[in-house]
């Protein structure tokens, strides 16, 4: 029996040996960048000494997540992480989903296209350039806003010094950089809507705003859940570079804009002690996997079509 | 013609009024930056930023070309990590969704899966910092440090794949009949049938590229290294940094890269996107529409 399944795995080994090959360098790069690092999570339960390496330094047991927790920091960048991920989804999705409704219906051709093209320009802008923006405009001293208070005589706002005002800071230049893509990925499924139910909902006497409640947006739930799962399978994960380039990571301004990718990162650069940030790392993969798996589950008890796998 | 009811007139305004708000909201940075970099300095400190230049200036641009040393080295570092990261990253990407799409494989689903995985769960960038720097010595080879780590993504194979899956069988039996092995149905025919989809997940590729600063940070430390962005990021981060102890502390630091300068540094770094942008802009919607509907 077993030398028989040996010699069909051989075989099939043989017959696939050229396609095998071509997946080699991608199950290289996989392996090296991904799973080797899966492996060297043991280092968040090790004193990490750059001798010993990921491999060979000693054993500590749960210390570096004791120490991370007695820390506290940790609950602050996971609370802000959550609460933007949230207001993300919600104003982004909001934002798109009237985008791609409104830009379906209009008629003006040429408007739409210039539209559309204009409102996708800021995708492709490096986070850099926008960081550079945002200083300009919120700065103290010459800041576009700042100087326009003080035309009009009023006291220039020290935007630098005022944490709470970021979070909408944030929310606001994520929406400006992102909706545009979003918007594309919702029109791209309105237009794939049969155009005969709008027809024969007219025929019916249903107005634009029914036709939108009754037969578009139903039709986008689909698109909706599966974006927003994807979105909440992130929900632990904040993009390093918007984080650390819009804020230009100002200290004063850690309490609310801090998450756990820029404090990772940061302690990662600035202190030696890798077993208590690869805790930090650690803590946050294993949180986005249970999230994942749970709303996943969710989703699949409700409708198989609209989970991920 | 469709009749025109109230409901939709009133929808009409406000969707028409709704879109170009946003549209002009959308582009609005962009001219107040390039308007900056044309301004005299002492008008940018007088009245702040402003949508037209009161006072025009080419002043900057002509400081900047005075002395181009370091933005051609970076525009050249970064000119050659979009180059070969995109044609390599692109030829793997088409490579492994080509294998994971032939119904014939076998094993697809476990290569398939071993690939996804990647995205459910990681070990966090500690390990992979470890990894890169420690055992593979990215802080001597920058230049394979600035490239590497992007080469592959899940998201771009998935797509790719779905694309080819929708390919006619018909199209590749003809040419196993005719003896052709794998690679050479990969490289003659499903490689250029896939064209629409290539383009634009090689035009995310290279704008991923572009616009890196992420790479440069963690892994350069020689400045001639530097890819643009994160050349930018210096000038800029720089400035905030002598401004901020400047205004604690009251002394004045030195003199510090002007306003408009760094407006135009902002502009260089940015120009060839914005220069090619209407051009290419119709592929990146191609590929995002064809990745919505089929993924």
């Amino acid at each position: 029996m077993r030398s028989s399944k040996n010699r069909t795995f051989f075989y099939k080994l043989k017959e696939y040996k050229t396609l095998l090959l071509m997946l080699s360098p991608a199950t290289l790069f996989f392996v090296l960048f991904c799973y080797v690092p899966i492996l060297g999570i043991v280092i968040a339960f090790k004193r990490y000494t750059y001798d010993g390496g990921i491999f060979h330094s000693p054993w500590i047991g749960l210390k570096n997540f004791k120490f991370m927790f007695m820390a506290g920091d940790i609950f602050n960048v996971t609370k802000n992480t959550l609460i933007f991920n949230i207001l993300f989804i919600i104003v982004n999705t909001i934002l798109e989903i009237t985008c791609a409704i409104v830009l379906a219906e209009l008629s003006g051709k040429y408007f739409k296209k210039i539209t559309q093209s204009m409102m996708f320009l800021p995708y492709f802008i490096s986070w850099v350039v926008v960081g550079a923006f945002t200083y300009n405009v919120l700065n103290y001293e010459s800041g576009s806003i700042n100087t326009l208070l003080k035309s009009f005589q009023l006291e220039p706002f020290d935007f630098y010094n005022k944490p709470v005002v970021w979070i909408l800071i944030i929310v606001v230049v994520c929406a400006w950089k992102n909706f545009g893509f979003g918007t594309i990925i919702y029109l791209s499924a309105v237009m794939g809507i049969d155009p005969e139910m709008y027809d024969a909902a007219e025929i019916d006497g249903a107005n634009i705003f029914q036709r939108i409640r009754r037969i578009t947006i139903p039709t986008l739930v689909p698109t909706i859940v599966i974006l927003v799962l994807l979105a909440m399978g992130n929900i632990f994960r904040g993009d390093f570079s918007m984080f650390y380039q819009v804020t230009g990571n100002n200290p004063v301004l850690y309490s609310t804009t801090d998450v756990i990718d820029t404090y990772v990162t940061r302690s990662l650069i600035t202190s030696p002690e890798f077993g208590m940030t690869a805790a930090a790392g650690l803590y946050q993969s294993v949180l986005c996997f249970a999230i994942i798996m749970v709303f996943n589950t969710l989703v699949k008890k409700y409708d198989k079509d609209y989970s991920l796998f | 013609m469709r009749k025109k009811d109230v409901s939709t007139r009133v929808f009409n305004i406000f969707g028409y009024s709704l879109t170009a708000i946003l549209a002009v909201l959308s582009v609005i940075p962009f001219l107040m930056i390039i308007s900056s970099s044309v301004t005299a300095e002492r008008s940018i400190l007088r009245y702040g930023y402003s949508l037209i230049p009161r006072e025009f200036s080419g002043q900057a641009y002509a400081k900047i070309f005075g002395f181009p040393d370091d933005v051609i080295r970076a525009y050249g570092i970064t000119i050659f990590n979009t180059v070969v990261g995109t044609v390599l990253g692109l030829f793997l990407t088409a490579m492994t969704a080509y294998v994971l799409s032939r119904k014939h494989f076998e094993w697809r689903n476990k290569f398939s899966f071993l690939f996804y995985f990647t995205t459910l769960f990681s070990g966090g960038i500690v390990p992979w910092y470890i990894l890169c720097v420690q055992y593979l010595n990215f802080k001597d080879l920058p230049l394979v440090a600035q490239v590497a780590p992007y080469l592959l993504s899940v998201f771009n194979i998935i797509i790719i794949k779905s694309f080819m899956q929708g390919i006619p069988d018909a199209i590749t039996e003809s040419a196993k009949i005719d003896g052709a092995g794998d690679f050479c149905i990969f490289i003659k025919l499903i490689f250029p049938l896939s064209k629409p989809v290539l383009a634009s997940i090689a035009l995310f590729i290279a704008i991923g590229y572009w616009n890196d600063w992420y790479l440069s940070f963690m892994f350069v430390d020689q400045s001639r290294y530097f890819s643009l962005q994160f050349y930018l990021y210096k000038i800029l981060s720089a400035t905030e940094a002598l401004a901020r102890i400047s205004s604690l502390s009251g002394i004045h630091v030195g003199e510090m890269p002007k306003e408009n300068i760094k407006m135009a540094m902002a502009v260089i770094a940015t120009g060839p996107i914005i220069l090619l942008y209407p051009f290419l802009q119709k592929y990146f919607v191609k590929g995002l529409t064809i990745g919505a509907v089929k993924g």
